[in-house]
């Protein structure tokens, strides 16, 4: 039988797994948009095992919502990408300077 | 006892592939180490009897958008060199942040509040119990505002991705009317001096 705090903890080290790689990746869009994705599943695993561990189905509607804006998320942060990478013609954050923020 | 086994496989298959996927040095082999993390995040659900949500995202994630990640990554032309430099530089500060997180939520996640009785009554349903039915009956009525407001989301995300990515060639003959109004005299009147023509030199022309 699986038990919540197991649940909670491998939700939490996908969580810092993915707040480590937006450290290391801080030159590549791509892989930050999939450590984004990566934190969003780790959010909804804990949904999850609270909709279970409780008996409520609406910790699962809150899942099915946050599917939606994050595939959302995916398709106009890939194409904010390719239009970078057009004018641009790299994918670094580096390269994101002419706001000069 | 099984269900714990397979739990621990599976957790161990997606902290696995969720390292890969950050320490991967070529994007795609990312892209395909999170398509496998999904897939495990999918069988920790069914466990978890969310049987739709772990199909849904098998649908939805690997179905759809890693297929556009692949696409996009298959696109772009990377200076791999380039972007991995720095890895070894805020290696440091990511091991950092990411030991202090996890204490953090250790100390959250072991103490013995989530222990109590409170979340160890697990419903137990029959074999007649459909957890797309009772989502179904939930969404489309308490939550069915929202639902719409999900779909709205849906058609904006599409909307603005075709527009971003569109490129700029223009594709009909429609006018600027900006351009119209600052159009001068003489940009469209062209004035040529010549001679007048009189009769009796069509006569001379035409002998």
């Amino acid at each position: 039988m699986i038990s919540l705090p197991e649940v909670l903890s491998l939700a939490a080290l996908l969580f810092c797994i993915s707040i480590a790689g937006i450290f290391l990746n801080r030159k590549n869009v791509i892989i930050l948009l999939m450590c984004i994705e990566l934190m969003l599943l780790s959010v909804n695993m804990n949904f999850i095992a609270f909709s279970h561990f409780l008996g409520d189905i609406h910790g699962q509607i809150f899942v099915f919502f946050i599917l939606t804006v994050a595939a959302a998320e995916a398709a106009i942060g890939l194409a904010i990408l390719v239009v970078m990478f057009r004018n641009k013609g790299s994918i670094n954050v580096d390269d994101l300077d002419s706001m000069k923020g | 006892m099984i269900e714990q086994i397979v739990f621990y496989l599976f957790s161990g298959i997606l902290l696995l592939s969720a390292t890969m996927v950050v320490v991967m040095r070529n994007p795609i082999h990312s892209a395909l180490f999170l398509v496998l993390s999904f897939f495990a995040s999918a069988a920790i659900w069914l466990l978890l009897q969310a049987e739709f949500l772990a199909i849904a995202l098998v649908l939805v994630y690997v179905g759809a958008v890693m297929v556009l990640f692949l696409f996009v990554v298959m696109m772009l032309d990377i200076n791999l060199v380039v972007i991995r430099e720095g890895f070894a530089r805020f290696l440091p500060v990511g091991i950092t942040v990411a030991v202090l997180m996890v204490a953090a939520m250790g100390l959250v996640v072991g103490s013995d509040y989530f222990l109590s009785d409170t979340y160890m009554a697990i419903k137990s349903v029959g074999a007649d119990y459909s957890n797309t039915k009772e989502l179904g009956l939930t969404l489309y009525t308490e939550y069915l505002y929202q639902f719409e407001i999900a779909g709205a989301i849906l058609l904006v995300a599409i909307i603005a991705a075709i527009s971003l990515s569109m490129s700029k060639s223009k594709v009909n003959k429609s006018i600027s009317p900006e351009e119209q109004v600052f159009v001068k005299k003489a940009d469209r009147l062209r004035i040529v001096k010549m001679q007048s023509e009189t009769n009796n030199k069509d006569e001379e022309s035409e002998t």
